[in-house]
């Protein structure tokens, strides 16, 4: 009879899953202190979406730490230039839209050591730069243009960042509207306060008088009508704490895919 | 080898070392091994003893039953969630850059879920894009890694190797015909069939896992931009991001057709019999009612 020989079976199948299970819990709660510490825990890694997008935050930082999004040539830009549908725009903007963009401002605070307030000449009395790259919107649809501003970088040089400083969290004028990026993605060089488009002003379909541009994320992470920026090191207090305003309407806080 | 056994009638476990046949390894289970149409051997536990013969053999180990179901939810997620990421732009491209001021490749003729789009219909889906952008990308994640267990179990074990590779003799043309002539004339398949795939299902399913599978992966890699910072020529050699974004929608509809063909066969070969076999590991024995 082979019955006595089943038990043997199960139970050394029953040891083995057991140490295999005690094994991948004690992996995963090693991981998730690690990821935890080196910041790769998104903020929005709440409910049952949390794995995959813990999963792809934290492969795509590791994998991106040094790349830069890709670059096209002036023959690649869209033409005729493309704008996406803007939100109706209220009435601070279009009081200054009326002064022609002249009383624009947008302050910085948080985690620096000089907060300040800049206008549109002052961002542009930084030395100015250019990238040519893609927008691609969540929905399908895409398109180049020749960015011109200044790096996010520089201004965040310019009032003193705190070193404890994670993240950036930006405004537009439409309340609605905000998001945050570690600093990682605050740092890198293609991370521009944009106010030039095609060799132009920025149009107002395309974000102007300000906007942010982040090559390497989708574009709703490149929020338009820019005016305030705050440096934090935990993004608990901004809104539901999920990191923007983008988790809130169902949509992930890390952009990159 | 399991399958040096061809010739062997009324083995005992002998020489049988076939993985995941424990029941080989049993000396009161007594083997008979006969052949299918097709160059197929297959060995069924014929002598009954104290124990059913099958609730001991299994048909298909418990890792390979646990990977399937896990990518059949998978994929029944992405699929879902992949219409509904589709349905706010139902437009496709070729190239780097598309959008609704330039020509599309070809428009599905379905409403959208944004208004912008030029869609031809009077009104606009709800916008679902969110939560399925969500689960698409968790479901990718649970499928790569289930994938990446089953190949390794696949190597180790043999699996892959007995169980999938076809064997040299099914793939003469002669023995191809025969086996693609019985499918088109609706032939129920063998009771061997029940214990190995035939040649047309184990060449669709190397086709499924390591062309299909592996390419919509890419494609869906190189549409994001983050990762095509770091890997710029995933999306460069497909001709562009839209270009992915297409290849990526005709992969996941060869992945549908593969889906529908597959349960249409289940059906034919006998739904419930070969679903117990897929959630059991239980198949029938020769001569046993399905």
């Amino acid at each position: 009879m082979s019955e006595p020989s089943r038990p043997d079976l199960s139970r050394r199948k029953l040891i083995t899953t057991g140490i295999a299970a005690a094994a991948g819990v004690a992996g995963l709660g090693v991981a998730a202190r690690l990821a935890q510490r080196y910041g790769l825990v998104p903020p929005d890694h709440g409910g049952i979406y949390g794995l995959g997008e813990t999963l792809t935050y934290a492969s795509q930082r590791l994998l991106t730490r040094h790349s830069s999004a890709r670059e096209f040539s002036r023959s690649q830009i869209s033409k005729p230039p493309f704008a996406n549908e803007i939100p109706p725009l209220n009435e601070a903007y279009k009081r200054l839209q009326a002064g022609r963009f002249a009383d624009w401002r947008l302050s910085v605070n948080g985690m620096v050591a000089r907060p300040a307030s800049f206008s549109l000449d002052q961002l542009k009395g930084y030395p100015s730069r250019s990238q040519i790259t893609m927008v691609q919107c969540e929905e399908g649809w895409s398109y180049i243009a020749e960015w011109i501003g200044v790096p996010l970088s520089q201004v965040l040089q310019a009032v003193e960042v705190h070193p404890q400083a994670r993240y950036v969290v930006y405004f537009s004028i439409d309340p609605d509207w905000w998001e945050s990026i570690d600093m990682s993605d605050a740092l890198h060089p293609q991370t521009f306060l944009a106010y030039g488009m095609n060799g132009d002003e920025l149009p107002v379909g395309n974000g102007g008088p300000l906007r942010l541009r982040l090559p390497r994320q989708l574009g709703y992470k490149s929020v338009k009508y820019l005016i305030h920026l705050t440096v934090t090191d935990s993004l608990k207090g901004f809104g539901k704490g999920l990191g923007s305003a983008a988790p809130e309407g169902g949509y992930a806080w890390y952009a990159g895919i | 080898m399991a399958n040096d056994a061809d010739d062997d009638n009324d083995n005992d476990n002998d020489g049988l070392t076939g993985k995941g046949a424990s029941w080989m390894r049993m000396p009161h289970v007594r083997a008979t091994c006969y052949h299918s149409g097709v160059g197929d051997s297959v060995c069924i536990p014929t002598a009954a003893s104290a124990v059913p013969t099958t609730t001991v053999i299994s048909r298909h180990s418990a890792l390979v039953r646990v990977t399937h179901w896990i990518t059949t939810l998978c994929f029944l997620a992405l699929l879902v969630s992949g219409v509904e990421i589709v349905i706010s732009h139902p437009r496709f491209y070729w190239g780097e850059t598309g959008n609704d001021t330039t020509a599309p490749l070809f428009k599905l003729p379905i409403p959208a879920s944004r208004n912008l789009v030029p869609s031809g219909y009077g009104y606009v889906l709800p916008d679902q894009n969110g939560w399925s952008r969500y689960l698409h990308f968790q479901a990718a994640w649970v499928a790569v890694f289930t994938g990446l267990l089953y190949t390794i179990f696949g190597l180790v074990t043999g699996h892959l190797r007995q169980n999938l590779v076809p064997k040299g003799a099914d793939l003469s043309w002669r023995a191809l015909w025969r086996s693609i002539a019985s499918h088109l004339r609706f032939e129920p398949p063998s009771a061997a069939e029940a214990w190995s795939y035939n040649v047309l299902q184990r060449l669709s399913y190397l086709f499924v896992i390591f062309v299909l599978f592996p390419f919509v992966i890419w494609t869906g890699l190189a549409m994001s931009p983050a990762f095509v910072s770091a890997f710029p020529s995933t999306v460069n050699v497909l001709g562009g991001q839209q270009s992915a974004r297409t290849l990526h929608f005709f992969v996941s509809l060869s992945l549908l057709l593969f889906l529908l063909v597959h349960v249409a066969m289940v059906w034919l070969a006998g739904f419930w019999s070969r679903m117990r076999a897929m959630i059991t590991g239980r198949a029938p024995a020769p001569g046993e009612r399905t």
